[in-house]
């Protein structure tokens, strides 16, 4: 199966989606049009795996999208919405890096990702290939955002968007094991910290730039 | 084919796991500290005795799980360090001041992680080891935050989301480590197995197989609090219980190493691939130089010893570097003895922080004086993890160096600066807290307990019991080390190659 016929391109179309939607989120300062991204993110994760699960055959795959259909486009958006509107925090927020060099970090990241993954798997079949490069690229702006993002709610949707990029690879790689398992453990990771933040109200990520602030917590102030 | 085990009809891997997991359930419902830590001791001491049986256990695959020389030992210490923990735990909850609510979590967190603990190491199938190492992550996440102070939410948060970022970086690994066995088993559960990935790993794709393993070593190396990836690691255990810091140096850190080892052994397998020894060798003299030199700044006490555990668990990093059955033995009698030794330095340094009400160095001097047999104890607690002899920590770092001036010479050098700042750090620490005039002990109130003289006596003994036995086993250890046990490191030491 190459370029050009409708099964490959249609799963290209969805993981490349994705990794838009992944930009998107990286220059988004707005904390509810993260949150909107990433449940969009959410929705086409779920059609991969859906389109996924019909070319391969494996059925367990529409278990998968229908889990994170539910939880990653519906139940985990509404959740931080409510959460943004009860800590008050329905405003833009800083970057610890600007739009324009975050973007081009952006890119160099998923040059990175294509030039690490394409070379080295060329004995997998193309799509698996593409679709690593692709999930892998979506893994580290997922991580790229954590690193540049000091606010809680939008550290948590970097790591959810780190397991979007986790999940497309999961079902990419056609006759993976445990699938469902794999997938399922990790969203209940994401739930707990969604829940963690719920119940103890962190609004900033604690190891900010003012590192005065810090000393006292960690029992080595003078 | 190695996979072919005969089943034994008993699945004793999955009866270590869910015993403790039954236990949380039973914990989850006892409101009442006394029964709560009773039964905790009783719980972890029925795990003790099943672990003790896989001693017994032919070996071998059973589904998901399997046994093998590498993991009983650590098995067998994670459920010790279980027991001693609970019995500790039950002198020292009461200094914690929980309330019923947080009792029971506390508890019930606890039970979980040593189930997921066990799995974590019991499993063969590498995503069932991701989905344990994942809920021990979860679970200690719990019990740092269990007091829900401001530094303890700290430390839970970062623990959580660099972890988080971590095995996030682990699953990817996994991921493509089907990948890379994926044209040689299709599908199903084989294609996860350890045991047939390293069977087969000689024929994988080596670009494949290199790729999945710098996403395991990164992942599960940011667990095992390998330099850069260790922040999280001093913060986790300052706070939180302090039996909760024994369980994490002593047991979680094994774990995640374990992980590494069980990664690299794939890897290693195959000739054309990266040698995963060098990378293995570069993030353990990072975290080793970086922790000595940390080890002078630090002015808290956990602190210094979560530093501590950074730097032990480089030089277990170094040896399993060096790799070979000398390097690997080395490696593993530093992780048991790393284990015994640290959670003896937590318990004494619990029952200290308790007497004096703070952990910082400064106000933790003299005991000795004050208290001669605490005082005692954990001096030579502390000398045990300084790497003196007779302990076993000496006999591992000494098999370690003349592994090293045999093989690489040129190491020798950054390793002996590090083990040297380290040790002195370590004496320095020792004279501190053990030594010279006592500081006055914190004022008790009634809700601390421990007036009367009776009670004091009782509780102490929780503390020091476990510490003399952590003390007797690392000396045995260390200079006369039992037959059968020698035999069974010694075929573990084969494994990871």
């Amino acid at each position: 199966m190459t370029f050009g016929q409708l099964p490959y391109d249609v799963a290209h179309l969805f993981g490349g989606g994705m990794l838009l939607l992944s930009f998107m989120l990286l220059y988004q300062r707005r904390v509810t049009a993260v949150i909107n991204g990433l449940a969009i993110q959410g929705a086409i994760l779920a059609c991969a795996a859906a389109w996924q699960g019909g070319m391969q055959s494996a059925p367990q795959l529409y278990l998968t999208a229908l889990i994170a259909f539910a939880a990653k486009a519906v139940l985990i958006p509404l959740a931080l919405r409510v959460l943004i509107r009860r800590l008050d925090m329905d405003r833009t927020v800083d970057t610890a890096m600007g739009v324009g060099p975050s973007l081009i970090a952006g890119v160099a990241l998923v040059a990175l990702a294509i030039l690490v993954v394409l070379p080295i798997t060329t004995g997998a079949r193309a799509i698996a290939r593409e679709d690593l490069a692709l999930a892998l690229s979506v893994v580290l702006l997922g991580m790229l955002m954590m690193i540049t993002r000091r606010n809680a709610i939008l550290q948590v949707a970097g790591l959810m968007s780190m397991e979007n990029g986790l999940i497309l690879a999961a079902v990419g790689v056609a006759g993976m094991p445990l699938v469902v398992e794999l997938s399922t453990a990790a969203l209940v990771m994401v739930v707990l910290v969604v829940a963690g933040v719920f119940v103890f109200q962190i609004r900033e990520r604690f190891d900010s730039v003012d590192v005065s602030l810090l000393d006292p917590h960690r029992g080595e102030g003078r | 084919m190695p996979f072919d085990f005969p089943l034994p009809s008993f699945p004793l891997p999955w009866a270590v796991v869910f015993l403790p997991w039954a236990g949380a359930l039973l914990l989850a419902f006892l409101p009442r500290e006394r029964q709560a830590t009773l039964a905790n001791i009783g719980v972890s001491a029925a795990g003790f005795l099943l672990a003790l049986a896989l001693l017994a256990h032919p070996g071998g695959i059973q589904g998901w799980t399997h046994v093998d020389a590498l993991n009983t030992p650590l098995v067998v210490l994670s459920f010790l360090i279980g027991l001693t923990t609970a019995v500790f735990s039950h002198g020292a909850v009461g200094a914690e001041r929980f309330d019923a609510l947080r009792l029971r979590a506390y508890h019930v967190a606890f039970q979980v992680f040593m189930g997921a603990q066990a799995l974590a190491l019991l499993a063969d199938n590498m995503g069932v080891m991701w989905v344990a190492i994942e809920i021990a992550t979860m679970a200690s996440v719990l019990m740092v935050a269990v007091h829900g102070t401001p530094p303890a939410i700290e430390a839970a948060w970062k623990l959580f989301i660099l972890c988080g970022v971590g095995i996030t970086l682990a699953l990817f690994g996994t991921i493509i480590l089907y990948l890379a066995a994926q044209p040689l088993v299709g599908h199903g559960d084989s294609g996860l197995s350890w045991t047939v990935l390293r069977g087969l790993a000689e024929q994988a794709d080596p670009g494949v197989l290199n790729l999945a393993f710098v996403f395991l070593l990164v992942g599960y190396g940011t667990k095992a609090g390998l330099v850069p990836l260790h922040s999280w690691l001093p913060d986790a255990e300052a706070e939180g219980p302090i039996a909760i810091s024994a369980v994490l140096s002593g047991l979680l850190l094994n774990a995640a190493l374990h992980a590494v080892l069980r990664a690299k052994a794939i890897v290693g397998a195959h000739d054309g691939a990266v040698a995963p020894g060098r990378f293995l060798l570069a993030f353990g003299l990072a975290s080793l130089l970086l922790a000595a030199f940390a080890l002078w700044r630090r002015r808290d006490a956990r602190r210094f010893f979560a530093w501590s555990s950074i730097e032990h668990m480089g030089l277990a990093a170094i040896a399993f570097g060096l790799g070979g059955v000398a390097g690997n033995l080395a490696g593993l009698l530093h992780m048991l003895g790393h284990s015994l030794c640290k959670s003896a330095v937590f318990f004494g340094l619990g029952a200290a922080v308790r007497l004096r009400g703070s952990q910082k160095t400064a106000d933790i001097a003299g005991l000795c004086a004050s208290h001669p047999g605490l005082g005692w104890a954990l001096a030579i607690a502390i000398a045990a993890v300084a790497g003196l002899p007779p302990f076993s920590l000496f006999a591992s770092e000494f098999l370690l160096l003349t592994e090293v001036a045999a093989r690489h010479a040129w190491l020798i050098l950054p390793l002996g600066i590090g083990l040297l700042t380290a040790t002195v750090a370590k004496l320095h620490i020792l004279q501190a807290l053990c030594l010279g005039d006592p500081t006055p002990d914190a004022p008790r109130d009634a809700a601390s307990g421990g007036a009367t003289g009776a009670d004091w006596f009782t509780r102490d003994w929780f503390t020091l019991g476990p510490v003399w036995l952590h003390l007797a086993l690392a000396l045995l250890l260390g200079a006369a080390l039992p037959g059968p046990l020698a035999m069974l490191l010694g075929q573990a030491a084969r494994i990871p190659g």
